[in-house]
């Protein structure tokens, strides 16, 4: 079989996954969700009445159960972007590495350790150069 | 004439703000990669750029999934930096360079490059941590901000190869800019990152150094992947790079020499680097 450019490109936002126009759309509802978490006032509006704000977006059940368990892997199954999904985080004063956790199943402390023993895969005097 | 002096490209994690806030730039964590950046100040302490155009990404401030342009030109007379959601500081405002982005934007158009016009702007961190980076402490940036923004969040997401051929287009506008500005560029984001998904935690320092390796001499070889290839090689959000590539056009076609590097794991989630590019 001849290779296909599309094809190939295709099949990699499927297996990654990327965010494409089918996760963009799926996603709408809880991405607007949470790109409204910019302002603090909408952040205190969910935290007091969480199923009130998630109805006022329209989320779909499979995004408001997924928000209600905290499950990101099933927020990103909905449609979920992590850059807006970080501000959802956010209120409940999570950052990146509680969500590697959270995604990959370790403990945070082991996620953040495996981030540092990536740079034993960093070949010798490739780190600094300056110059002279 | 105005006159590009050179490049400046950084990694903008988050993180980065924070660690400035409380100060933890001498901390056994933060050091090696705080570290890259002496260099970059003395080299900008003695070059006075009075403009610099960065190319970065929006991480959900200024564009939501409503409207996603693929390349967007600022042209606003001021960028405001706003609450973006995760506890960092807001940032100082920017000068912008209305007349500079207008003929920026005229030349692109001519050039067949379809931007998006921006009157009015927010510039998220993707600009801020990396003019806290190398300004620590101003009371305002010393240099006129001309922002252009990367689709990055939203596929399909414009190819490296298209990225390169703006920055070349970016440049031949600067070319035929009247002014007599000395202009610095800047790149910013990546290096490999992934913070979505199963693969959450994903670094890959043999395509950074590839990156690294390459930007100054030999950007084609940049080119070789698509944008799909490339969130396979450095992460879904390590596809940041494509800022660095439009960077690292604009800079023109003659050859450019390293000042500094410095590349350093992890920052965060994220492989994080810095570079300086000069023309010559």
């Amino acid at each position: 079989m001849t290779s296909d450019p599309v094809r190939d490109d295709n099949a990699r936002r499927k297996a990654i996954p990327l965010f494409d126009g089918d996760l963009a759309r799926r996603g709408y509802a809880l991405n607007a969700m949470c790109f409204s978490f910019n302002e603090e006032a909408n952040r205190k509006a969910f935290l007091a009445d969480e199923e009130a704000y998630c109805a006022k977006f329209g989320l779909t059940e499979e995004q408001r159960d997924a928000v209600a368990r905290r499950d990101v892997l099933a927020m990103l199954e909905a449609g979920g972007n992590v850059y807006y999904l970080a501000k959802l985080a956010g209120i409940f004063g999570l950052g990146v590495q509680d969500l590697g956790a959270l995604q990959t199943g370790m403990s945070v402390d082991a996620f953040k350790a495996m981030l540092v023993r990536q740079a034993e895969a960093i070949p010798q005097g490739a780190r600094v150069r300056e110059a002279v | 004439m105005a006159k590009i002096i050179g490049g400046y490209f950084t990694s903008h994690v988050p993180g980065i703000g924070g660690a400035i806030v409380r100060g933890d730039q001498e901390t056994p964590y933060w050091k090696p990669f705080f570290d890259g950046f002496p260099p970059i100040r003395a080299w900008l302490a003695k070059e006075r750029p009075d403009v610099a155009v960065v190319f970065s990404n929006d991480h959900g401030l200024n564009f939501f999934l409503d409207k996603m342009p693929t390349f967007a030109v600022g042209a606003a007379p001021q960028y405001d930096n706003a609450d973006e959601g995760w506890g960092l500081p807001v940032y100082k405002s920017f000068e912008g360079h209305p007349a500079l982005s207008w003929h920026l934007i005229d030349a692109l158009v001519r050039d067949e490059f379809d931007i998006t016009t921006c009157q009015k702007m927010l510039v998220d961190h993707a600009v801020s941590i990396p003019f806290e980076l190398v300004w620590p402490g101003v009371e305002a940036w010393p240099v006129k901000l001309v922002p252009i923004s990367i689709n990055t969040v939203q596929y399909p997401l414009p190819s490296p190869k298209r990225c390169l051929a703006l920055g070349r287009a970016v440049h031949r506008a600067l070319m035929s800019w009247g002014g007599d500005e000395r202009i610095l560029i800047c790149g910013t984001g990546g290096l490999s990152h992934q913070l979505d998904g199963p693969r959450a935690g994903f670094m890959n320092p043999e395509y950074d150094l590839f990156c690294l390796d390459n930007l100054a001499a030999n950007p084609e070889a940049l080119t070789g992947h698509s944008a799909e290839e490339v969130a396979e090689l450095a992460g879904t959000q390590g596809v940041e790079i494509l800022n660095w590539i439009a960077a690292r056009g604009a800079m023109g076609d003659t050859p450019m020499t390293e000042v500094s590097r410095n590349y350093h794991i992890p920052i965060s989630n994220t492989a994080a680097a810095s570079l300086l590019l000069q023309a010559g």
